[in-house]
Formats: structure tokens, C-alpha cells, sequence
């Protein structure tokens, strides 16, 4: 039997050299007169491991990591002679990191050739776009409300519910927008997926299509991505080739151009329409009057990529991961200063603190983890008095945060709070579409602020101005940019007050 | 290496013509001018204005909206410095420090022989391997002052 090793193809693995370990081990192969059959694949998201070799032996497969190009012909002869490799960590699927995880939107992602639909069958892909075949399209559209599934880029709306109204409103022509503008800091999984099962999203895409009723649909990719940008092409091409898509729902991949604000949804459908990524006023809502005026569900990677799940094993399988209104599980990008960083996906309400210090095992640095921010550049710091915040939308919320997309950057006691406000704010300037005076103008201004504060003058006057412009930000701007920056930068404030120059009770006093 | 040609008015004419139909074309049109000739040049202005039937302060009101377009064409490698929060907490300043005074430049900027030219991003999706940077589109992972050396040197030399 053919010998069959696996090497990421994953933009994470190759940052990390797994190109030259895959050229490296089809070399030693060939030295050492053995023929194997190198498979490449998306990643498992166990970084720290990356570059990650699996080798099946005896129909298992087993994990080596981190691999290094040199390590490739100890590593190949091992497998020749039944050794044990220094780099070996067993059977792949009982590492720890991965078996205390529940993938339904990762489960063949690191296991499957991307762009083989052999591949994907064999691992059930196209199920859910059978079954969705046999029903109506208000069966499709009550599955996923049913589901309980919510938006996975954020804002956490549920897309049963929005399914519905676009389905609701008649039209000659509408949309499925993906939004694969992964811009948030410490988020990877719309990139893991695009890179590591893309069939999954065309899937989810194509039942989306039946279920409202639209025909056309587009992927946007930020620029930031080319090789998700060139999996997702191929993928489409294999899948129209296939007879996937077609006249009944067909799709193309468009690519941004570096502007972070394109992440929201209403700035998307400006861009891809053409125009400045300039956010819209809402109502009118997308679901209403979306790209080009049509009707338009915009959904994140990670929600499209539910769907296939959620129509193969039903709704009810979905729903009972979870907690609360939080049903289904969430990819959780452990991301930055971790010693384990990867993705992690789980049923929601796990504790922050489980996730930074048991599966993440804390600061890569091996200095305690002072801050953790979650939810992307717009999301709040959390200190270690918060770690007990099980993650679910509504007790982030609580906590004057957000999960976001599901980042978590994790930061060890070297953090400076206040630069990290201050680049909150920078950010917001860098990135502000311009439409609202408070995001455009405020971020600037709270940059200035804080510099003053970080200076030492006048600190307890100008945190309070600081406060009063967050307040200002959060009500007066249409999106989340200019919203939601108030949120790392008055968590930094709030949980932080001793890097801003004062006493908690100083700031408690205002 | 970027392979950009100088300016061609025929082979932007031919690039715009295949991207019209599309709908929403401007940014695949604008994306392929750019591939082409490493910037959008400011002759290209006026022919995009014209074929989209829009007025040349739109277009360039959208050039410039986006960072990615460039009005001038960059050196003979990009290297694009990640800057967001999963790189700073592994010092990706320091190391954008590093970058920076090696090569004498600013952000945005082109080293006087033309050879890199450095340029801020705010995340490439590789926050599990910070911190990260890319070299002519390829990614880089756990970015060291030494690892970054190594590539800009055989660049140079």
C-alpha cells in the first residue's frame, strides 16, 4: 500500500515553512527508495505544531510537529524502519488540543485535499445540499431558524430569521453575499476554511440560494487572503465544472482592497457594487434593498459554512451544542501571546479562562497573561478578574464586551494598556470610511487625548473627555467601527487604570 | 519580484475591456491595472472614468478610498509589515523597527535603489504564527529581525 503523507497547504503552514518541508520529504522519499503519495492539505489549527506532518500508518493518522526541512530524512526513514520519531505525538485525533473539541464546521478541514470533491464526498460533503434538494424552500429557511444558528461575524443576528425576510420579498434578482473580509486582528477560521474546505462555504452558499430564492451570489475576499483567493477560485471552478453551479445558483469571487471597513456589511455591498467602501444608513435594510438594490443575505464565512451541517444532520443535532440563546458551536481563534494558539471550536459557554490558560496553556512568552482582547480590534480587553465570563454572546455583552468573529489575542504583563488604547483609536482613524463625524474626527482627537494622558497632563480631565468622546463615538456613528472602538479602548480604561496614570478609586470617583 | 511593464495604453484599454461587463467592475478593473503596471497610473484615470461612465473625481475619490491601490509603482519587492494587536503582543513593532531602519525608510516608502518597499497591513490572517509579514504575496510566519534580514540581503545582493 502506497504510503500517504499529509502536509498543509494552509497559508499559517507555509508561513512556517511547510512547503519546503513537503519538497523535503518528496526528496528523502525518493533517496531512500520509497514512493510515497504527498497529500496536501488545510490546516488542523494546532499552530504551534505547524508545520504538522501526518502519516497514516495502518489506517491511523499520525501527528509529527513541528517539522523542519532537515528533519524530513530522519523523519521518512523512522517510517521506513517502524522507529519512534522524536516529533512524533500519536494518532492525530487523540491529541489532546483536538479531542476536546467539537467540529461541525472543522471537521474535515486539515483532513481533505481542499480541491478534491472526491475528497469532500467521501467525507460527507454535498449531504446537505441533497436533503435540501427534497424540501421546499421554506423547509430550508425553518432548518436553519430552527437551528438557532446566529450571525458568526459578529453582530450575532439570527439567520434563520433573515433568510426569511429575504425569501419574503419578491424580486427578479437577488443575492447571496458572502463576507470573507476577515479584517479583525486574532481571527483566522474564515481563512482556515476558504483555504482548507472551500466546498463547504459553496455549499452552504448554494442551499442559502435555494432557500430565499436567489440565483447570484459573491464571495468577498479581503486582499490581505491570495491564497484563500486562489483556493476559493479553483473551488468554483471544479464546482461549476461538477454541475454544482449553474443557472439555478451560480457565483464568483470578488477581492477587496485592503480597507478594514469593508468588513461591515453595508460598506461590502458599496465595494462590491463598485464605489467607496462607504457604510449606508440602515433602514433600508440589506434583507430589502441590498447589493444593487436587490434583496441580499450577507452572512460571514463561518455562517454559510454552518449551513451544509445543519441540513445534512438537522437542526436539532445544531441546536444541541450550546448555551442559552448562544446554540451550535463557535470557532474560537486563540491568536497572538498563547503558547497553544490555533483553532479551537466548541460548544458556546466555555470559560474565557479555560480557553487562555488550560487549552491555550498561557503566554507563549511564559510570563503571566495580563490582558486578553476578544473579538477583534473593536472588541474590549478583558482582565484576568473577567476570565470566568463563559463565552456566549449575551454574558460578553454583559461584560461591556463582544466575541465578535471568536478571537482571542492574548497579551502577557508587558502590555502597555494605554498604547493599546491609544492604537484602538489610531486604528479607527486609519480605517474610518469618513461618513460619521464622530468616528472620522473623534478617533483622531481620542488618539490626541491619549497621548496627553500617556504625557501626564492633565490626566483626570482628559480621561474624562476620552469617556465623554467614547460616549459620543458609540452614539453617533452608524457602524461598528467608530461604535464599537470605545469598547478596547474603555475596557483598557475601566480594568487597566493604573497604565493610564491613576488609581482605580480615581477613576470610580468619575 | 513584482514584474510591472511601463506604461501601455493598449494593454490598459484591453484590461479594462475585459473586466466592463462584470457587474460592480471597478475594483476587478482597478485590481488588473494595478497587477499590470505595479500603480494605477494617472493616464488610467480618465479611461476608466470614461468607460464606467462615471466623472474622474469619482474614480479617484475610490483609488484613494482603498489602501491597496498605489499611485506610484513600488519597488522591485513588497514587503508588507503586519501591525494589529496578534503581532504587537509578539513585538511586532519592534520588529517593524528593525524593518524600517535597516532599510532607511518609512512606512509606505521604496529604498533608494528601488529594491523593497515597505508597507503597513493590518493583519494577514496569521495571528497563530505572530509575528507575521509578507514578502512579495508569500507568507511569513514568526518573524524574527534575523529571518527578515536574511530575505531583504539576498535582495539586495
Amino acid at each position: 500500500m502506497t504510503l500517504r503523507i499529509f502536509v498543509p497547504r494552509d497559508s499559517g503552514a507555509r508561513a512556517v515553512g511547510a512547503d519546503q518541508v513537503a519538497r523535503a520529504i518528496a526528496i528523502a522519499a525518493r533517496t531512500q527508495g520509497v514512493a510515497p503519495e504527498i497529500i496536501r492539505t488545510g490546516s488542523r489549527g494546532l499552530y504551534w505544531l505547524e508545520p504538522l506532518v501526518e502519516v497514516e500508518l495502518a489506517g491511523v493518522r499520525h501527528a509529527f510537529g513541528p517539522v523542519t526541512a532537515e528533519d524530513a530524512p530522519i523523519l521518512v526513514r523512522s517510517l521506513t524502519q517502524d522507529a519512534v520519531h522524536p516529533l512524533a505525538l500519536g494518532p492525530i485525533d487523540e491529541t489532546p488540543y483536538l479531542k476536546r473539541q467539537t467540529r461541525l464546521t472543522f471537521a474535515r478541514c486539515g483532513v481533505i485535499n481542499p480541491l478534491s470533491l472526491d475528497d469532500y464526498r467521501a467525507h460527507g460533503g454535498f449531504t446537505g445540499l441533497e436533503n435540501a434538494q427534497s424540501l421546499v424552500p421554506e423547509r430550508i429557511v425553518e432548518a436553519v431558524v430552527e437551528s438557532g444558528l446566529r450571525g458568526r461575524g459578529g453582530a450575532g443576528f439570527p439567520t434563520g430569521i433573515k433568510w426569511r425576510t429575504v425569501a419574503a420579498t419578491v424580486a427578479p434578482q437577488k443575492y447571496i453575499v458572502c463576507n470573507a473580509d476577515e479584517g479583525d486582528s486574532g481571527t483566522f477560521a474564515d481563512r482556515m476554511i476558504m483555504e482548507g474546505d472551500p466546498f463547504m462555504l459553496i455549499e452552504g452558499m448554494i442551499i442559502s440560494g435555494w432557500a430565499v430564492g436567489a440565483t447570484r451570489g459573491y464571495i468577498y475576499i479581503r486582499s490581505e487572503y491570495p491564497d484563500a483567493i486562489a483556493t476559493m477560485n479553483a473551488a468554483v471552478t471544479l464546482a461549476r465544472n461538477a454541475g454544482y453551479l449553474g443557472p439555478r445558483f451560480d457565483m464568483d469571487v470578488r477581492v477587496g482592497a485592503g480597507a478594514y471597513v469593508c468588513g461591515e456589511e453595508t460598506a461590502l455591498l458599496e465595494s462590491l457594487e463598485g464605489k467607496r467602501g462607504v457604510v449606508r444608513a440602515k433602514p433600508p435594510l440589506p434583507a430589502y434593498h441590498g447589493l444593487f438594490g436587490a434583496p441580499t443575505v450577507v452572512n460571514n464565512v463561518l455562517t454559510l459554512a454552518a449551513v451544509p451541517f445543519i441540513l445534512s444532520e438537522g437542526a436539532q443535532a445544531y441546536a444541541n451544542f450550546g448555551l442559552g440563546r448562544s446554540r451550535g458551536t463557535m470557532p474560537i481563534q486563540l491568536a497572538g501571546n498563547v503558547r497553544r494558539p490555533g483553532l479551537f471550536e466548541t460548544g458556546f459557554g466555555i470559560t474565557l479562562g479555560e480557553l487562555v490558560d488550560d487549552i491555550g496553556g498561557g503566554a507563549a512568552s511564559g510570563r503571566p497573561v495580563r490582558a486578553v482582547q476578544v473579538g477583534g480590534p473593536l472588541g474590549a480587553y478583558f482582565p484576568r478578574a473577567l476570565f470566568n465570563t463563559p463565552f456566549d454572546y449575551e454574558a460578553f455583552s454583559a461584560c461591556d464586551g463582544l466575541i465578535g468573529h471568536g478571537g482571542i489575542v492574548v497579551f502577557d504583563d508587558t502590555v502597555d494598556m494605554a498604547k493599546q488604547a491609544r492604537f484602538a483609536m489610531e486604528f479607527c482613524a486609519i480605517e474610518s470610511c469618513g461618513k460619521c463625524t464622530p468616528c472620522r474626527i473623534g478617533s483622531t482627537r481620542g488618539a490626541e487625548v491619549i497621548d496627553r494622558i500617556r504625557n501626564g497632563e492633565d490626566r483626570s480631565s482628559n480621561l474624562k473627555l476620552v469617556t465623554e468622546l467614547c460616549e459620543t463615538m458609540k452614539l453617533g456613528s452608524l457602524c461598528a467601527l467608530g461604535g464599537f472602538t470605545p469598547y478596547p479602548v474603555m475596557s483598557a480604561i475601566t480594568h487597566f487604570p493604573e497604565d493610564f496614570g491613576s488609581g482605580p478609586s480615581q477613576i470610580a470617583a468619575e | 519580484m513584482h514584474q510591472q511593464t511601463s506604461w501601455n495604453k493598449n494593454r490598459a484599454v484591453e484590461i479594462i475591456r475585459v473586466h466592463l461587463g462584470k457587474p460592480g467592475a471597478t475594483l476587478p478593473m482597478l485590481h488588473a491595472v494595478q497587477e499590470a503596471f505595479g500603480c494605477i497610473p494617472e493616464a488610467a484615470l480618465p479611461m476608466i472614468a470614461d468607460a464606467l461612465n462615471i466623472t474622474r473625481a469619482e474614480v479617484h475619490g475610490i483609488v484613494t478610498f482603498y489602501h491597496d491601490f498605489r499611485a506610484e509603482p513600488p519597488g522591485r519587492h513588497v514587503l508588507k509589515v503586519c501591525r494589529a494587536e496578534a503581532c504587537q503582543s509578539m513585538g511586532g513593532e519592534a520588529l517593524a523597527e528593525h524593518v524600517l531602519s535597516k532599510l532607511g525608510v518609512d512606512w509606505g516608502k521604496t529604498t533608494k535603489n528601488g529594491t523593497v518597499t515597505v508597507e503597513p497591513i493590518y493583519c494577514l490572517g496569521l495571528c497563530a504564527c505572530a509575528p507575521s509579514v509578507q514578502w512579495d504575496g508569500q507568507p511569513i510566519g514568526r518573524a524574527t529581525p534575523a529571518k527578515l534580514d536574511r530575505l531583504i540581503d539576498e535582495a539586495v545582493s
